[in-house]
């Protein structure tokens, strides 16, 4: 009875303090766990998505666009292990590694509603986020086994206190306030089959590997809750990441939304991050010979001039890929602006139209010199 | 070890009978399709395993998702084009219905029905079949419908058979950048184009019915693609009747093919049409054209590594009759009154004019019975189109049968 007691007053006790709590333990399993918090990585608790023992967060310079979803990245590895640096690609992450993206909304001002807004500062508590300022849709687990990458889907419930494994995928109803007006959008959770869709960047090796952490895209300058530090000495310090140049030598990525930064270094960071992990030279999309990775070259495959193959009603009637100084008559853009399933790109992730990412390739593609010849 | 998952799913599934009216589903009862089989379904794609038979039963089905297989060697057999029917009809999301990146695929006796996409897509690999397959948006021919019906890509020896590709807006059968392919004794009709070989090298195409599409049959080579195409034989078809009114979306290849063509070639080389009924389409019976009359401006030079012209083109053996009296193009109209008068027809053969300056290999041969052709001089204009000699003697050997190198798994 006593016991019993004292078990209730710490655990308020726990719950007034938030994050005080010792971090949990991060516990790697070989078999597919049906919840999430039994991997200890990012768990609901005390009124806080928490992070576990050793789980780093991380941002990149140029995120996908998921339908105005914000995301919480975290990479942890087993004791002792760490990735090696490669430039121009992902980090060579070792056997452990586990990767998780959490996506998540700010809460709407009607109940039940989410809302179209920058992150803030106010959603995060040290280095997770605050239940009661962001409603969890879906956590993406990305594996690092001995034979490869396993990619698992789990979706929060309702109360925001697990999400469980769902290899099907799912379709959450969702309505989004975007300045106050109420949209009904379908949030869609793919299947682990088609994590496969955009995780195995080569169609041939069809290889599940992460996309994101890239040194590029890694190299810039995170508010941890112990102080803003760069990314990447974050990582040398951890003990995560051994081979790295110093941060100021490392290459780094555009910053989409940075209106400081050239718009052709925006969009091709862009276009990169949102469309080449099928649209490479060895990807899904090669099909389509147009390669949208920041390193091609501003030619035909980068879809200047260059007609469509097998577009159906993707090429809106337009005649090229990119027309320069010409956006609206650019396939490009008018599949980014459409919400059509066959029409839009990317095909997987997203449901409604990124307006800014949009008027970003808009811009790049006016300022465009040359022309297609008529 | 073969392992077979009987999907049977809710018994309520197996009472659900099938329209069994030859196809037409249009013309059958309505029948009411049962979504609560998605999670099924999905789940024994997830779980696939190489070797596995996924049996689909009979019913309709319901699903608002894409479906996805990434595991090789997996069969999925229904029980017959008309009596499984994969429905996307309340599709909301993906842009395909199947979409499978995997080989050694087998497909067989099912229908998938009007996806917002394509309907199956296989992106890459080796060792397809795809048998008894009905692909087929219910609504008939609108622009608003997915682009392909059975769309094969980047594979390497691949079986279409006796299937059914109804009203895409793009192909109803493509098969692009693959080699070695056998495409046999389907039926394509109310598409845009009924059959398309793309960028392939390899293929056979025989034994099929082509009618009531915008084309029956294209062999196509594109610019910017990882592998040019070469080597198609065209054999023993029926094309006849393509003359429903082009529904494809502007800027795309088969935008630019006018109604009422039985075979068209574009930009391809060696390519054998023989031995096939073809017959009453409007604009011609055979079209051979360069990259330069498809709706396209851009240039080429010998550097690059795009062919835009057509070369050994080879005609012969063809059972013609009917065609070219009503071409879908004003241009063609006038130049048919103007050649043959109010009643007369096009040539069975058009050729657009362009060929490779000093180029050594034949445009065409057209050995053919009386089967005319005339160069339509598009290089100046159109100035002046004329019937021109088919190049009968010319020497161009019969092109070798396809072989798919592994045996259909």
């Amino acid at each position: 009875m006593i016991r019993a007691l004292s078990a209730g007053v710490c655990a308020l006790v726990l719950a007034a303090c938030g994050g005080e709590s010792p971090p949990q333990t991060v516990t790697l399993h070989d078999d597919n766990p049906v919840n999430l918090s039994d991997w200890g990585l990012v768990t609901a608790a005390n009124g806080a998505l928490e992070l576990g023992e050793g789980v780093t967060p991380y941002d990149l310079n140029t995120p996908l666009f998921t339908d105005y979803a914000h995301k919480l990245r975290t990479v942890w590895m087993p004791e002792g292990a760490s990735a090696q640096y490669r430039e121009g690609d992902v980090l060579d992450f070792p056997v452990g590694t586990v990767i998780t993206k959490t996506f998540y909304y700010p809460r709407g001002t009607a109940p039940g509603r989410v809302a179209k807004a920058p992150e803030t500062a106010s959603e995060r508590a040290g280095n997770g986020l605050k239940l009661d300022q962001v409603r969890l849709i879906e956590t993406r687990l990305l594996i690092r086994d001995e034979g490869g990458w396993r990619a698992l889907p789990y979706v929060w419930n309702a109360e925001q206190s697990e999400a469980t494994l769902q290899r099907g995928g799912a379709v959450k109803r969702l309505t989004l306030e975007d300045e106050g007006q109420p949209r009904d959008f379908a949030y869609i959770v793919p299947d682990a089959n088609q994590c496969k869709g955009c995780h195995a960047t080569n169609n041939t090796t069809r290889e599940i590997r992460p996309i994101g952490p890239k040194p590029r895209n890694l190299n810039k300058t995170y508010a941890y809750a112990e102080g803003a530090q760069n990314q990447i000495a974050k990582l040398v310090e951890a003990g995560y990441l051994v081979g790295a140049p110093a941060a100021e030598t490392a290459p780094a990525l555009a910053v989409w939304d940075d209106e400081s930064a050239p718009v052709t270094a925006r969009a091709r960071a862009y276009l990169d991050v949102n469309c080449a992990h099928c649209h490479n030279p060895a990807g899904p999309a090669d099909t389509s010979g147009l390669h949208l990775n920041v390193e091609a070259e501003e030619d035909a495959h980068l879809g200047v001039c260059k007609p469509p193959i097998a577009a159906g009603r993707g090429s809106g009637g337009h005649t090229y890929g990119v027309t320069p100084g010409a956006p609206d008559e650019s396939i490009l853009l008018f599949r980014m602006r459409s919400d059509a399933p066959d029409i839009m790109m990317p095909e997987l992730g997203r449901s409604l139209v990124h307006e800014e990412g949009a008027a970003l390739v808009e811009a790049w593609i006016a300022g465009m010199d040359g022309a297609c010849r008529s | 070890m073969k392992k077979t998952m009987i999907l049977a799913g809710l018994a309520g599934a197996l009472g659900l009978s099938a329209c069994g009216d030859g196809g037409d589903q249009s013309a059958g009862p309505a029948q009411e399709a049962d979504a609560s089989y998605q999670d099924t379904l999905r789940t024994a794609l997830l779980d696939a395993q190489p070797g596995d038979v996924i049996e689909i039963p009979a019913g309709k089905f319901s699903f608002d998702r894409s479906l996805s297989l990434t595991t090789d060697g997996v069969t999925i057999r229904g029980q017959g084009m008309d009596e499984t029917i994969l429905s996307f009809a309340d599709q909301i999301a993906g842009a395909e219905g199947l979409l499978v990146t995997a080989s050694d695929f087998t497909i067989e006796n099912l229908a998938i029905e009007d996806t917002i996409g394509d309907a199956l897509k296989v992106n890459e690999g080796k060792n397809v079949v795809i048998r008894g397959l009905r692909t087929e948006w219910t609504n008939g021919p609108d622009t608003e419908n997915g682009a392909y019906g059975i769309y094969p890509v980047q594979i390497e020896n691949v079986l279409i058979e006796d299937s059914v590709a109804i009203a895409a807006s793009d192909a109803g059968i493509y098969v692009g950048q693959s080699r070695n392919v056998i495409v046999r004794n389907n039926r394509a009709e109310y598409n845009v184009a009924g059959i398309e070989i793309e960028n392939t090298i390899g293929a056979d195409v025989y034994g099929n019915v082509a009618t009531e599409n915008t084309g029956g049959i294209l062999v196509f080579n594109m610019p910017h693609l990882p592998q040019p195409g070469h080597t198609t034989r065209v054999y023993e078809n029926r094309i006849f009747e393509n003359n429903t009114r082009n529904f494809g979306a502007e800027g795309t290849a088969v935008a630019s093919v006018p109604a009422g063509t039985g075979v068209i070639i574009n930009s391809n080389d060696a390519v054998e049409i023989f031995d096939n009924e073809i017959s009453n389409n409007k604009t011609a019976n055979v079209i051979v054209s360069s990259y330069y009359t498809s709706g396209y401006t851009e240039q080429f030079d010998t550097a690059d590594a795009f062919d835009p012209y057509p070369e050994r083109i080879y005609v012969h053996g063809n059972d013609f009759a009917g065609g070219g009296g009503s071409p879908d193009n004003m241009d063609l109209q006038a130049l048919r009154v103007l050649k043959f008068g109010p009643t007369g027809r096009l040539p069975d053969v058009l050729w657009d004019g362009y060929a490779r300056e000093g180029g050594a290999d034949p445009v065409l041969c057209v050995d053919n019975g009386d089967a005319e052709v005339m160069n339509l001089d598009a290089p100046n204009d159109f100035s002046d189109p004329r019937i021109v000699d088919g190049g009968a003697d010319c020497p161009i050997e019969p092109l070798p049968a396809v072989s798919l190198a592994a045996p259909a798994p």
